[in-house]
């Protein structure tokens, strides 16, 4: 029993990190009715940007943060006005397509240069025991950084005027342009903190397991998953999305082989798909466009 | 009343060159860069009433492709059943399961849709890759003993050959059939504006489930022959990405939502890779550069060659769908 307990307990530590990861997604997903599917390589990203920092610069594992955040944010507006910006108000399936083949530009020229080996970052962090159970120091901190992660995002979109015209343009992008809103400005800034949540969650993620150059697309779909749990469009359900979908897996993970779990967590997202389209964590009257 | 349009010609020569060429002086590289168009036509044709018509993006595509090679690849070689039998049974099961899941999926919108068909990629590669009786992530083998019936393997693969001809033939005049149909008018006026088409009583939730369903039949069949054909299937190969991303690549570059835009963009697509793969410097940049080709389409030629050529030649429209 305090083993399910406990495995519980860890897949709400990682489930977090999750939550961030898709955090990045709904926050481009509300601001301009672009699903990012560049988010999965994005995520690929802050994992070797963690590989290649600590082993080339010799950088201890958690000084790699900063570095992947500022990183992740110019990557971002670059791939704005490369990928997204003509698509700003056309039909979704011409944004879909165009980050699609952006994304398979990045995961083209990944793969011909570093190939799809397995690469593992070793951080070593005394972990935390109780009883016969040992929660490991990584998992601790990754959720401990998620948390003060968002909450530095609560604050930037609350208190900054940054943040508040990011969420007036979220509202309704014409307004915000008549009050004086440099709109185009705006939704770059905003797709660029998208992506940066995404290059942080890698990189946390790329402390916790081993990951490839095709791992993304697990990630991504983990994003997915935790987005239509809290609701398209909605941060903070987000955050508790990935808590919950860490609570599943927890929960699921002493009774289940590893490899079904993708197959669980579609499952679940279908059945939310087609119960709740608005989100489970999602108390107002949801947007369910 | 279709016998009298030229289009319907139109396709029947299509197929009867893809039929024959191979056949004078016995070319078997030709038949078989023909083969893999034939399978990209279908892919893309049966793509594009999903994509095309209606106007939803399915990037799970290959998976009807795969499911149909596996279930035809399964049904073969351990109840031993004989080809068109296996065949006609993994179009059939696809087609069911894809209508099943269409009723359930498609009654979401736009974005939310694409999401789920990525997640339908995602989740059956992770369930045939663990699932035993399909032998996991090692795949299924057929003996050569299977080619036997069809006279030896080299008859077999000319065989194949014309049945995928068929299918692919199969593929163009369903495209063309629903287009002309008012189950086509529909789909394409979900595809303009789906609140407008369901207030005048176009039952959109049904349609797109059938479109979705339709959309399955035919890439199972083509999944089928193709593994058929090598003998071997495992999941890396039956869910190949690429595949699924050359049949939009590939209607993109056509023209979306005609009949001749799939074909042509399949042609084109074709040369370019055949250029690719032979080339020292790009072979290992396909995906780059297929990627790269689709993000200029999407951005600056969303009509694709078809609707460049209508906006140049306005008859056009009359004689080629």
């Amino acid at each position: 029993m305090f083993g399910i307990i406990a495995s519980i307990v860890d897949g709400v530590l990682v489930g977090s990190v999750y939550g961030l990861a898709a955090m990045g997604l709904t926050l481009i997903w509300g601001v301009m009715d672009v699903v990012n599917l560049t988010h999965g390589s994005m995520i690929v990203a802050g994992m070797f940007g963690l590989y290649f920092l600590t082993d080339a610069l010799g950088l201890p594992p958690y000084a790699t943060l900063p570095p992947v955040l500022v990183g992740g944010f110019l990557v971002g507006i670059l791939l704005y006005w490369v990928g997204v910006h003509r698509m700003i108000g056309r039909p979704p399936l011409m944004s879909l397509l165009s980050t699609f083949s952006v994304n398979l530009v990045l995961i083209g020229l990944g793969t011909a240069v570093w190939g799809t080996n397995l690469f593992n970052v070793e951080v070593s962090l005394p972990g935390v025991s109780l009883g016969r159970y040992t929660f490991p120091g990584t998992h601790i901190l990754a959720a401990v950084l998620t948390a003060v992660i968002a909450l530095c995002l609560y604050l930037f979109l609350y208190r900054t005027r940054m943040g508040k015209a990011i969420r007036a343009v979220a509202g309704n992008r014409t307004a915000a342009e008549l009050v004086g809103i440099p709109t185009t400005r705006v939704l770059s800034f905003a797709f660029g903190l998208g992506v940066a949540l995404a290059g942080v969650s890698g990189m946390l993620i790329a402390t916790l397991f081993p990951f490839t150059l095709l791992s993304g697309d697990a990630y991504q779909l983990k994003s997915f998953v935790v987005t239509v749990l809290g609701g398209l469009g909605n941060p903070t359900g987000a955050l508790l999305g990935g808590i919950a979908l860490g609570l599943v897996e927890g929960l699921v993970t002493p009774f289940v082989p590893v490899s079904w779990t993708l197959v669980i967590e579609f499952a679940l997202f279908v059945v939310v798909l087609i119960v709740r389209p608005g989100g489970v964590f999602t108390f107002r009257r949801a947007s369910t466009r | 009343m279709m016998l009298r349009r030229p289009f319907f010609w139109i396709i029947a020569l299509v197929i009867a060159a893809f039929a024959l060429a191979p056949l004078v002086g016995n070319d078997v590289q030709l038949r078989e860069s023909l083969l893999l168009a034939a399978i990209y036509i279908t892919l893309a044709s049966n793509l594009n009433l999903m994509l095309g018509y209606a106007g939803y993006v399915n990037f799970g595509n290959i998976v009807f492709f795969g499911l149909g090679g596996y279930i035809c690849v399964y049904l073969m070689g351990v109840p031993g059943w004989p080809l068109m039998a296996a065949i006609a049974a993994a179009g059939i099961a696809v087609s069911l399961l894809a209508l099943l899941f269409g009723l359930g999926i498609l009654r979401l919108r736009g974005a939310y849709f694409a999401l789920a068909t990525i997640g339908v990629n995602e989740a059956v590669q992770a369930f045939v890759a663990n699932f035993e009786p399909w032998g996991g992530s090692s795949g299924l083998y057929l003996s050569t003993e299977m080619f036997k019936p069809l006279g030896g393997p080299m008859q077999a693969l000319w065989a194949i050959y014309f049945l995928l001809v068929a299918v692919m033939g199969l593929s163009l005049y369903l495209s063309y059939g629903i287009k002309m149909s008012k189950f086509g008018l529909g789909l394409l006026a979900i595809g303009q504006n789906e609140d407008a088409a369901s207030v005048l009583g176009v039952p959109t939730p049904l349609y797109k489930a059938l479109a979705y369903s339709a959309s399955a039949f035919l890439p199972a069949l083509a999944g089928g022959l193709y593994f058929f054909k090598s003998a071997f299937i495992q999941p890396a190969d039956a869910f190949d990405l690429t595949f699924s991303l050359e049949a939009i690549v590939i209607i993109m570059l056509g023209g979306q939502g005609t009949i001749v835009g799939p074909a042509i963009g399949a042609y084109f697509y074709e040369e370019l890779r055949g250029w690719l793969l032979t080339s020292d410097t790009f072979s290992h940049f396909q995906l780059v550069i297929a990627g790269a080709l689709l993000l200029v389409i999407v951005q600056f030629v969303p009509g694709g060659l078809m609707g460049w050529a209508y906006g140049r030649w306005p008859g056009l429209r009359r004689v080629l769908e």
